[in-house]
């Protein structure tokens, strides 16, 4: 299965398993739905945010592993940082997947989010990752509702 | 390969076993490797490959064929209206229909039932009217369903089904009253393999003077239709579903209906004649037939028809059946796989889950193996929200798939459990 390695890494397989702040908030003052229509995936994520601050973050839903590996990493990653920095990983991961960004040439925040850019070889998947950096970019936003589409 | 529209003979040479590597050879994209490994293609619900004798027979077609139809007095205008009026010709041997202009051409299933919706249904359905569908209905005959009786203030009814995926037959017996205006149910299911017993279905439903729709999509590539024998009265399939190019499908409907039918579409072709005060429309299968049709594809389908019968569909059918069984036994038995759909009469669709495993996840790591199936709802949510489930993985048979592709997918899946747990 070497071929898969790129995409299904041990840490994503992990992550699956285990999923981190796999919960409902009950001190969120942000929250947003996303939805994968493509492929059913749903999940929402809760933000608490304070002073500009992303202070705490979790989520709830269920998907393929790509979807919820990225959601519990995506926790793990926005936890601590500034409404600001948030945003700036979400542009970074975003076009990660897509391509648009060679992790290794240009400068980035990403730091272990980056065994996610074998999503791009998968095109069809990529919303699979992406989904709860939308979800997290909506509710930092004051939006209820996040789509991939 | 010469041009040639008369009918070939239905019966096959008896004698013959099936030969699959043989058959494999009738189409050329199943040569290729995919992802470094051969390809195995078991996704033949969603859509079939092309056996050669088809493409040369559209090629054929457009290097010397080519014009519209039914207009020009010219050469070749009368060449492509022979070969589009002699796919229907086949056509209407292939469901046995009574006369060939019952076979209307369409764009596929999908486009056939929004036909009924718009002819039938707009005409003669109204408010308080019900209309019987299933619970294992694809979403195409659903929705325009849905939509109708939004329309019209008209009532959906939904027969229920089993865990098994089979249809509570006392369920919809009990449905069918006087309001009921339409039945429209699946031959069988996409997403289950469920054979539906649609002629005691139907007779159910001609005592209350119903008639019956039956989409056919998942049935014409795998079995006989005799739509006499059934008495449907609208019997629905798509051509890219049995070996045939996209664009290209069947409606059948009895001629007295169809007859009744306002057009589906207006524009050329349909019509008698046009003044600004009044328009009348052509006879049949014209006034169904708006338009320049896809006539590449609907020859194409002739073709198919052509190929269906020289390898002998009966054969073809016992052989899937084996497959579907000998699949069903293997994917059994391997722990932590659930098959979705256990009906007693099943065709071809093998629907399964794996535990812990999200079916998109199965199916990007089948692709890594160039094995190509289905992972997803299968356009029938409704089914899924009946079983409790997101998604399923599902492998659908053709007559060219073999017992070996069959081990490689259970070593697949095997692996796919391997690498989750």
């Amino acid at each position: 299965m070497s071929e898969l390695s790129e995409l299904y890494q041990q840490v994503i397989l992990d992550h699956n398993k285990k999923p981190r702040n796999f919960h409902k908030l009950e001190n969120a003052n942000r929250s947003a739905e996303g939805y994968n229509p493509l492929c059913g995936d749903q999940l929402k994520v809760y933000l608490h945010v304070e002073d500009d601050q992303v202070k705490e973050v979790s989520f709830e839903g269920s998907g393929c592993a790509i979807s919820k590996a990225s959601a519990s990493m995506m926790t793990q990653a926005v936890k601590g940082k500034t409404k600001t920095e948030a945003e700036t990983l979400f542009s970074e991961f975003h076009r990660m997947a897509t391509g648009e960004l060679d992790e290794e040439a240009e400068p980035n925040h990403l730091g272990k989010l980056t065994i996610f850019s074998g999503v791009r070889d998968f095109p069809a998947r990529v919303k699979c990752a992406t989904l709860s950096w939308h979800t997290m970019h909506a509710a930092l936003n004051n939006e209820v509702k996040a789509s991939t589409e | 390969m010469a041009v040639v529209e008369e009918l070939i003979p239905i019966k096959p040479k008896p004698s013959e076993a099936w030969n699959v590597e043989r058959i494999r050879k009738d189409f050329p994209v199943l040569s290729q490797t995919v992802n470094g490994k051969p390809l195995i293609y078991l996704d033949n619900a969603a859509s079939s490959q092309v056996p050669t004798m088809v493409i040369e027979r559209g090629a054929q077609y457009l290097q010397h064929e080519h014009s519209n139809i039914h207009r020009g007095v010219h050469y070749l205008s009368m060449k492509a209206t022979t070969a589009y009026e002699g796919a229907r010709e086949k056509v209407k041997r292939f469901i046995n229909a009574r006369e060939a202009k019952e076979c209307i051409f369409v764009r596929g299933a999908t486009e056939g039932i929004n036909l009924v919706m718009h002819g039938y249904g707009r005409k003669f359905i109204g408010a308080g009217d019900e209309i019987i569908i299933s619970a294992m209905e694809h979403h195409a005959n659903i929705v325009p369903w849905q939509m109708l009786c939004e329309e019209k203030g008209a009532k959906l009814r939904v027969i229920p089904m089993n865990d098994a995926g089979e249809l509570l037959i006392d369920e919809y017996e009990a449905l069918l009253n006087d309001k009921t205006k339409l039945v429209a149910v699946g031959h069988v299911s996409n997403a289950l393999g469920t054979v539906n017993p649609i002629k005691d279905m139907i007779e159910s439903a001609h005592k209350y003077g119903v008639p019956v729709l039956i989409d056919g999509a998942q049935m014409a590539p795998h079995g006989l239709i005799d739509v006499q024998d059934l008495d449907a009265d609208f019997y629905a399939f798509s051509g890219h579903k049995m070996f045939a190019p996209t664009g290209s499908g069947v409606l059948y409907g009895k001629a007295r209906l169809l007859e009744s039918m306002n057009p589906f579409q207006g524009g050329g072709d349909m019509i008698k004649s046009v003044t600004f005060e009044k328009t009348t429309y052509a006879d049949l299968p014209n006034k169904m037939e708006a338009g320049t049709p896809a006539i590449a594809s609907q020859i194409g389908l002739g073709a198919a028809i052509d190929y269906l019968n020289i390898i002998g569909r009966e054969k073809a059918a016992g052989y899937e059946r084996e497959l579907l069984r000998y699949a069903t036994e293997r994917l059994t038995a391997i722990e932590g796989v659930r098959i979705i759909g256990t009906a007693h009469e099943k065709l071809s669709v093998l629907s399964f889950t794996i535990e812990n495993v999200h079916p998109h996840d199965i199916g990007t790591i089948l692709d890594q193996q160039g094995i190509a199936v289905r992972a997803g709802h299968h356009c029938a949510q409704p089914v899924m929200q009946h079983f409790k489930i997101p998604a399923t993985a599902r492998a659908s048979f053709a007559f060219y798939n073999t017992k070996q592709e069959v081990d490689v997918l259970a070593e697949a899946i095997e692996k796919v459990i391997e690498v989750f747990s």
